[in-house]
Formats: C-alpha cells, structure tokens, sequence
C-alpha cells in the first residue's frame, strides 16, 4: 500500500521534474521575482527597526529569522502547494475531477500531487539564506536541539499549510467561483511575517487567539523561530505536534464530505 | 473614432462593465478580503508605537493612516496588465480589437465601473477608522481638503491604471510581461507609502522617492486624506502628481499602439 503510493509520488514528481526542465529558464525570472518579493517583507523590518531596537521582545536578527520561515514555508507552498490545488480548482469547474475520481487511487492524494513546480521553490533557498544572514547578525549560531525542533517543526508547518489549503478548497466543491480564493489564502498568510508576539496589543489578544487556535499562522513561523533560538517551550512544541495532526485529520473529514458535494459539469 | 462617438459609447460601456461587476460581486468581495497588507503592516506598526510614539506616528495615527491606506488602495486599484496579458495570450484582444473603438477605453471602463462596488466596501472601513481614531486623523476636515483628495486619488487610479496599460502592452513585445508588473508591484509596496508612511525613509531615499510615481499612486492620497499636508505642499505634490499622470499616459498610449500593430491573433 505504502509502496504504491510512493511509486505514484515518484510518478507524479518526475513529470513535474520534466516539465520543469523544458522552462529552465524560469529559474531565473522565478528566483529574480522571489528575491523581489523578500524585499517587500523586509523592507517595513528595516524602517521598524531603523527606530527601535526592539520590538515586543524580538530583536532584528531575530525578526529576521521569523521572516526566514516566511519566505521558506512561502516557497513550499507555492512550489509544492499551491500548483496542485489551484488544479482542483479547475478539475471541479470544468467537471474533469470526474477522471481522478474514477483512478484507484485516493483522490486527495492524487490531486495533492499532480503537480509541483520546482523553481517556485526558489523561495527556500533565499529562506535558508535569510538563516544565515540572521545568525551572523545574532552572533551566535542554533543549538543543535533547538535546530532539530525547527526541522520537525518544519514537518508540522507544511502539514498544517497543506491542511489550511485543503480546507479552502474543499470550500471549491460548494462556490464554484473560487478562483481568487487562492489570493486570498496567499494575503492570510501575510500575517505570518511579523513575530506573533506583535498582535498581542491589538483587540485585547483576541488576534493572537485566532492566529494560534483558528488560522495557526503562530505555529508555522514564530513556532519555528523560538525553536531555533532555543526558547520555544516544551508545551508549545506538544500543542504544535498534536494541533497540527488534529487540524489535518479535521482537513481530511473535511475534504471527504466535501467530495459528496461534487457533482460533475454536465456532458 | 472621433470625440464624439466615444461619448456616445462610453455611456453604455459603463452600464455594461457596471452590471458585470455586479454580476461578480462575490468575487470582488473576495479580493477586496485579500487586500490585508495594509492590516498586516497596522498591527506590526501598532506593536512598535506601543510604548511611544514613532517620530509624528502615535498608534491611533498609525490606525488612521493603515485603514486610509486600506480604502485608498480599493479604489485606485487596477489590473489591466494582467488582463491584456492575458488576452494578448488567449488571442481575445482580436474581439476588442474589431470594435470601433480603442481597446483601452474598455479596460477603462471595466476598471471604473467597478467603483461603486468598491465605495461601498471603503466607507465602512472609513467609518470604522473614525470611530477608533476620531475624524480629525481620519477624513479631510475641510472643503479644500476634500477636495484635493478626490483629485489625489483620481490621480493615483489614473497613474495605476495607465501603468498597468503600458506594462500590459508590453506583452506584445515580450510574449508575455506578467514578471515586470511583479517587480512593478514589489516597487509599488515599498516606495509607495503602502506598507509604512514614506516620510520614515530615510532623507536621501525620499528625495528618490519623491521623484518616482509609486508614491503619488497611493502615499499622496493617504496622506492627504489623514491631513498630514499644508496647502502649499499638498499642491506642490498635487503637480508632481499629474505631471505623473500625463507622462506615464503618454508612455501607455505610445507602448499600446506601437505594440497592437505586432499583435498577431493566435487560434481560429
């Protein structure tokens, strides 16, 4: 069982590889734009931090770290994520979801994987750089505990990611209009840039509630970045581990009673 | 076409783009919904203002200047570019083409057709604003004001949209421009005054700034909707401004016909 689905992952990703390699040249224009991009998320950091040393306890090496995890889970979903999904999307408009349907293979597997796009990932190579730069301006470089928990830690983000978005499209199966909705979900996630320690002041804490328990922007970036500075504590690593399982077992009942919904295009 | 068949057009136009808006009301709602920078940007900029001000900046200025930002950004927003492009992509451009009037005019109307709607989602926001932080730090005070800062964002649509047009023309060179209006949108967010007030760059910066549209699409109305400007200087950067606008539509218009008679229509 588990074999046969590794043996379709391979499948499906070698024929993503090919297709990626016809447009090599993307590679550039992909990494040139997402460098841009990180100068967006910077740039208000730079201005901040031009007039503070320190903003609600974090520092700007180690807001840089925060915006590390950023750009890194933003590379994995655009690269891995986002391609497949907005290809569900499409399957459910036009009716075709009826040919993946139809193959004994899991649906939500075989459109999770249909395609990725490997240059997108670019964004995880400028993440990793973003790393480096970080502890260099900190001094000082992860504990290896502390660099183990963030690679777990990694594990869990992605699996959330890749829940929140399954949520989201399962919302596909009922308005069929959901084109932007992938925007949508891509600007929410724009609140993950900034430590979440920021939203504290802002509705009396009712934001840091709704990004740690409801939209789990929290676990995916400040998580991670505590991890690696060596201050997440115990409890919060256990809650990331067992909110993100949770969150993705409730994505799969999700997906599965949406899937009831669907009901081909005519012809 | 001549001046006086446009008029005649352009009303109809408006009616059609109008109902088509409407028709995808949801839609907007949902972009409308993704425009979170400036909500982003607020909560990082309240958290730093906390424990004092930043230079003019208290945190209610920065909740008055972000949901300005907010509003001004529904509606001088445009998406031309990524229309032509893909128009230009799918061979489309040949039915707008065949109408006896000039394809921009009908983005153009797709685009300010759609300000009802947009209206309708800014003023709660406006509202809200005024509520928290009171109408002083919120809307014009006076006349003049108002005023100018209806010129201002009409000036900040006109330079978006007229932008988006002569990226979008370049589509007919390139194949396809859709990586230039990214790296256009990159310098909009962080010269424009959308993602923190310009006038906390630093000085040479800003004279750099100054100089460049980005700032006149979305900083100079902002700003003078939060009233951070005097007559004198609100009027200097309204001339900037326009000098914008009269140059970048100069610059679409030439792009766009220069770029039309390479268009080739792909497909049947």
């Amino acid at each position: 069982m588990v074999r046969r689905y590794l043996r379709l992952l391979t499948v499906q990703l070698k024929a993503s590889g090919l297709q990626a390699l016809q447009y090599r040249a993307d590679f550039f224009t992909d990494g040139f734009t997402s460098l841009c991009w990180v100068f967006t998320a910077l740039a208000p950091l730079f201005v901040v931090y031009g007039s503070r040393p320190e903003v609600e306890g974090w520092s700007f090496g180690e807001a840089l770290l925060v915006v590390g995890w950023f750009t890194l889970l933003q590379g994995i979903l655009e690269g891995a994520i986002n391609p497949s999904l907005t290809g569900v999307v499409e399957h459910i408009r036009k009716g075709t979801l009826d040919f993946v349907l139809l193959k004994p293979a899991d649906a939500q597997f075989l459109v999770s994987t249909q395609r990725f796009l490997p240059w997108r990932a670019f964004n995880v190579l400028t993440g990793l750089g973003l790393f480096l730069y970080a502890f260099m301006l900190l001094g000082r470089g992860p504990s290896p505990l502390g660099l183990l928990t963030s690679v777990l830690l990694l594990g869990t983000s992605t699996l959330l990611l890749y829940s929140l978005w399954i949520l989201t499209v399962s919302a596909a199966f009922f308005v069929v209009r959901v084109d932007n909705l992938t925007y949508l979900f891509t600007s929410i996630f724009d609140f993950a840039r900034w430590p979440s320690s920021v939203f504290k002041g802002v509705a009396k804490g009712a934001l840091t509630l709704v990004f740690t328990y409801v939209i789990p922007l929290a676990l995916m970036t400040t998580f991670p970045a505590e991890a690696m500075l060596g201050r997440l504590p115990a409890q919060s690593l256990v809650g990331a581990v067992v909110g993100s399982a949770v969150f993705a077992w409730v994505a799969r009942r999700v997906w599965i009673r949406s899937i009831g919904h669907y009901t081909s295009a005519s012809s | 076409m001549n001046a006086r068949g446009l008029l005649r057009a352009l009303p109809t136009m408006l009616r059609v783009s109008f109902a088509e808006s409407v028709a995808y009301r949801a839609e907007m709602f949902v972009w409308v919904l993704s425009t979170t920078m400036p909500l982003v940007n607020m909560v990082l900029w309240m958290a730093v203002a906390k424990s004092a001000p930043v230079g003019n900046f208290g945190q209610a200025d920065f909740v008055g200047y972000f949901l300005a930002t907010f509003a001004v950004r529904q509606l001088t927003s445009a998406w031309a570019a990524w229309l032509i492009n893909w128009e230009v992509k799918q061979g489309t451009l040949a039915m707008r083409l065949l109408r006896p009037i000039s394809p921009l005019w009908g983005y153009a109307s797709d685009n300010v057709a759609g300000f009802p709607m947009r209206v309708v989602v800014a003023l709660p926001v406006v509202l809200l604003s005024i509520a928290l932080v009171g109408a002083d730090k919120a809307v014009p005070q006076h006349a003049w004001q108002w005023a100018l800062f209806i010129l201002a964002v009409l000036g900040g649509w006109a330079i978006t949209f007229l932008a988006n047009v002569a990226i979008g023309a370049l589509s007919l060179f390139l194949d396809s421009s859709q990586k230039m209006m990214e790296v256009w949108m990159v310098l909009f967010f962080v010269c424009s005054g959308y993602m923190y007030p310009v006038e906390f760059l630093p000085e040479g910066l800003r004279t750099v700034i100054d100089w460049l549209p980005f700032r006149y699409q979305m900083g100079l109305p902002v700003e003078l909707m939060t009233n951070a400007h005097d007559l004198p200087t609100a009027l200097g950067l309204l001339a900037r401004q326009w000098a914008w606008v009269l140059g970048m539509g100069a610059l679409a218009v030439g792009l766009w016909k220069q770029g039309v008679k390479r268009f080739a229509a792909f497909g049947g």
